[in-house]
């Protein structure tokens, strides 16, 4: 129907000066954007099949490519936008519910972006980090509640079990289904090589990548996908996905499409069929059930290895995570609403949960007032988007961040939100195996050991100028921190000071 | 303009100290000396100082030192005392005036010991119960200060340089084994009474100079644990922590400096096998404990001293040794001005704890 028509979002811009009809762009095109008229030799392209990979624009050699937004618009209306309009009109069309992938982007305040960092001036000296030892290394555990000596006076190392990483950030659950066996294996091997950990996410471990085992957490998700004894005691530690911040309260969905070959396999179901997770784990319908598939896991795994339990950022946020720490959990895994997805309702990702400053806030301090923070560790996530939300995030109270949309965005990844489609034309986001192989997994894992060496330099950087040389000096050193533009209320929430205080 | 405990106030500063290991009672106007010939390194804001041994009369009771605001605060925290201590005896704390020391508080003493009965009804042993007093008094009673609060032992602190401090308590007609003081130069406060080191904690006082950096991730993280920041200087929450880490988990001196200021893991790979579990474990345990920033502290405690320096030694300190006398201040002027015959003299290094105990009291 005519109504269902929509003039093409972007246009594709070829400079005919510029362009030699190489047929790169085609080659590379997954969407079928570009083709080659035989009759006039030259490249012609339907925008609308375009979404904005920047996959072409990378790839020609002449540069004759850009993408711009089409101009095309509807009336101006600030209540009916574009976008809902468009929507509406899909909807009418197909009576199904809207899908998308990555986090949410509304226009919703980004707190990392209204707090400032401090800096040592006079009364306390800056260090030096070229010059002086610079300290990363993080541990993520629970804390003894006392000390134990034996017959003979000496500590007893009465820790349970901990994880222990160079620096404070790990690679967060993404699936090997909603993202490629190449994606997962460089995620692994710059875990690795930078001394952290990667996240299964909730499609299993194939089984090329349990050598790895020491740097990956295996993730328990409602679906219990690919979860058997052996995969438990595969990784360094174990998750319990509760929920995700770009879809509270739903359970994960890969569309069949992508359940093929090993994963399949690895998955432990079907091919083809969709791989949809029940909203809640059946086992878990309140706090005790928590604390019982806590204790059974760490059973199954000898209570040789943490377990973290992963949770939406939600309302009443504060209240869980002490739930939480008292389950017997080791770590907590708050995720924002921001956080990314290989495929969430829109309407769940951009309107349910909240962000993740608010809430880290909010848990560190619930904890803290308890008495129960040396209980259980905090990893935050969603979104971290460089080294200063890093360091915000544990002056906050996070002892370690999660980072996935920025690791896939170091392997290639340029945020055209179209991962359900499965058709990624980086390789990451896909299945298939002619763009998968585009994935380079000598490159992609150097680039993700860059990214984190990046973030390192500017972290210890920036912790030198604040006169600390340990990264657990900095934890829940919230002094370190002003807001700025924000209301007492925000500010109060968020346990800082106002710029100037 | 906000008052300490209002905002968090940083301070540079000179410490010293004065232990005699065979026990010898010196009499207070040596460290006064000591102290004086660091002028510079105060600005007049706050000076103050820690006696050991000084009322041996009552070295059985808990020698209460308490600033107050106006008599209300007074009455009402007396009739906290009355309820909760036996209270073997009350004055006024002498003092001189002094033209360099003015709107002093009213400035008590009171000696003291837990009532039986309340005592066994708290269900703490009793170093808790009086420490829980404390902190009650100086968290919830608005103009009332228990600044001193140790057996035979004692804090005289104020807003002045160091030496017109000590002559208007007139230090001079103190005797203790073991003394250690503090000049103190606060960057933006017209300076609080209470806000003066030594800070004390039963009998453990602090007296610091630096200003840390770990400071609000070391406050959040011990005020789990029923301490309160009140002041918001580095010197309170460095005594609660060494309190937490001594007191309350049973750590050695040197384990404790092992936890504040830790080596650095690659040291700790160096290390025998055995010795790497001990520090890696200390590290892990308590990492939100760790001191980062310049520091140089001393500890006083009954028996004994312990000096310390942040682990890369942002702040100077040397000991000096003399027959049975040890002392140890932020320059090495402050030794030579009461020993010009000191024997040894050293610069402890980052992070090594320097620890003096009574010799009757080593085994």
């Amino acid at each position: 129907m005519a109504v269902d028509f929509f003039y093409p979002e972007y246009e594709i811009v070829r400079d005919p000066n510029r362009c030699i009809a190489c047929r790169v762009c085609e080659r590379q095109c997954s969407n079928k954007v570009h083709s080659y008229d035989e009759d006039t030799g030259k490249m012609v392209c339907d925008d609308s099949k375009c979404v904005n990979c920047h996959r072409c624009v990378a790839l020609c050699p002449t540069r004759a490519l850009k993408i711009v937004p089409s101009g095309d618009t509807f009336k101006t209306n600030s209540n009916w936008t574009a976008n809902y309009m468009k929507e509406i009109y899909r909807q009418a069309n197909s009576g199904g519910v809207l899908l998308s992938s990555m986090g949410n982007p509304e226009a919703f305040p980004v707190y990392w972006d209204k707090m400032l960092i401090n800096a040592s001036q006079v009364t306390n000296p800056s260090i030096d980090p070229l010059r002086e030892p610079m300290e990363t290394r993080t541990f993520l555990g629970k804390k003894p509640t006392g000390i134990e000596r034996d017959m003979n006076g000496r500590l007893v190392p009465n820790l349970e079990p901990q994880l222990e990483l160079s620096l404070p950030i790990l690679f967060g659950g993404m699936s090997y289904g909603a993202i490629s066996y190449n994606a997962h294996e460089c995620l692994a091997r710059a875990a690795e090589a930078v001394g952290t950990f990667y996240n299964t996410g909730e499609g299993g471990l194939h089984k090329d990548f349990y050598k790895y085992g020491k740097n990956t957490i295996v993730q328990v998700a409602s679906g219990r996908f690919g979860v058997h004894k052996d995969y438990l005691n595969a990784g360094a530690a174990i998750e319990i996905k509760i929920g995700q911040g770009a879809k509270p309260g739903i359970g994960g969905h890969l569309p069949g499409l992508k359940i093929v070959g090993d994963i399949s396999q690895t998955r432990m179901i079907p091919m083809g069929s969709d791989a949809i997770s029940p909203a809640p784990h059946h086992d878990i319908y309140s706090i005790e059930d928590l604390h019982q598939l806590v204790y059974s896991l760490k059973e199954a795994t000898d209570y040789k290895k943490p377990v973290i339990v992963k949770i939406a950022a939600v309302h009443n946020v504060a209240a869980i995570a002490s739930g939480v720490a008292r389950s017997g959990a080791d770590i907590i895994a708050i995720d924002g609403f921001r956080g990314g997805t290989g495929a969430a309702p829109t309407r769940i990702r951009d309107n349910v949960g909240i962000p993740i400053e608010l809430a880290l806030a909010a848990v560190d301090q619930r904890l803290r007032d308890e008495g129960i923070r040396g209980n259980i560790s905090i990893i935050c996530g969603g979104s971290i988007r460089n080294s200063t939300d890093v360091i915000k995030a544990i002056a906050l109270g996070a002892d370690a961040v999660y980072i996935a949309t920025a690791a896939l965005l170091a392997l290639g990844c340029h945020l055209c939100r179209s991962c359900h489609t499965g058709n990624c034309n980086w390789g990451i986001a896909t299945q298939k195996p002619e763009l998968v192989k585009r994935l380079n997994t000598d490159v992609g894992t150097e680039r993700l050991i860059n990214l984190l060496h990046a973030w390192e330099h500017e972290i210890t950087e920036i912790m030198g100028g604040m006169g600390i040389n340990s990264i657990e000096a900095l934890r829940g050193n919230r002094l370190m921190l002003r807001g700025i533009g924000l209301t007492d209320r925000e500010l109060a929430i968020l346990g800082i000071k106002h710029a100037g205080e | 303009m906000q008052k300490e405990g209002q905002i968090r106030i940083p301070a540079g500063c000179a410490i010293s100290s004065i232990f005699s290991k065979s026990g010898k009672r010196i009499d207070g106007s040596q460290i006064v000396r000591s102290i004086k010939i660091m002028h510079d390194r105060s600005n007049g804001l706050g000076g103050g100082f820690a006696g050991y041994g000084i009322y041996p009369e009552y070295k059985n009771a808990y020698a209460f030192h308490v600033f107050y605001d106006s008599t209300e605060a007074k009455n009402q925290c007396e009739d906290f005392l009355d309820r909760h201590f036996d209270i073997i005896n009350l004055s006024k704390i002498p003092i001189r005036k002094n033209p360099n020391i003015t709107d002093e508080p009213l400035i008590w003493r009171y000696f003291v010991n837990p009532l039986p009965t309340k005592l066994a009804d708290s269900q703490l042993d009793e170093q808790e119960y009086v420490v829980r007093s404390v902190v009650h008094v100086n968290d919830q009673m608005e103009g009332a200060y228990i600044f001193s609060s140790g057996k035979n032992m004692g804090v005289f602190k104020a807003c002045g340089y160091p030496e017109d401090v000590g002559d208007f308590y007139r230090l001079e007609e103190y005797e203790g084994y073991s003394w250690t003081a503090h000049g103190r130069y606060p960057t933006n406060t017209p300076g609080w009474w209470g806000g003066a080191h030594p800070f004390a904690l039963l009998d453990k006082t602090i007296v610091h100079n630096g200003e840390i950096s770990s400071y609000d991730a070391n406050r959040r993280y011990i005020e789990m644990y029923g301490y309160r920041c009140n002041l918001m200087t580095d010197t309170e929450v460095i005594t609660y922590i060494v309190d937490y880490l001594v007191r309350k988990q049973g750590l050695s001196l040197s384990e404790m400096s092992n936890v504040i200021a830790a080596p650095f893991w690659s040291t700790i790979s160096r290390k025998d096998p055995e010795e790497k579990e001990r520090l890696s474990y200390l590290r892990n345990a308590f990492a939100s404990l760790l001191i980062t920033g310049p520091f140089s502290i001393l500890l006083g405690f009954e028996g004994g001293l312990l000096a310390l320096n942040d682990r890369l030694k942002l702040r100077s300190m040397v000991v000096g040794e003399k027959g049975d006398m040890v002392y140890i201040a932020s320059e090495e002027a402050a030794i030579r001005v009461i020993e010009p015959d000191v024997e040894r003299i050293w610069s402890p290094r980052g992070g090594e704890p320097v620890i003096v105990t009574l010799d009757h009291l080593r085994r």
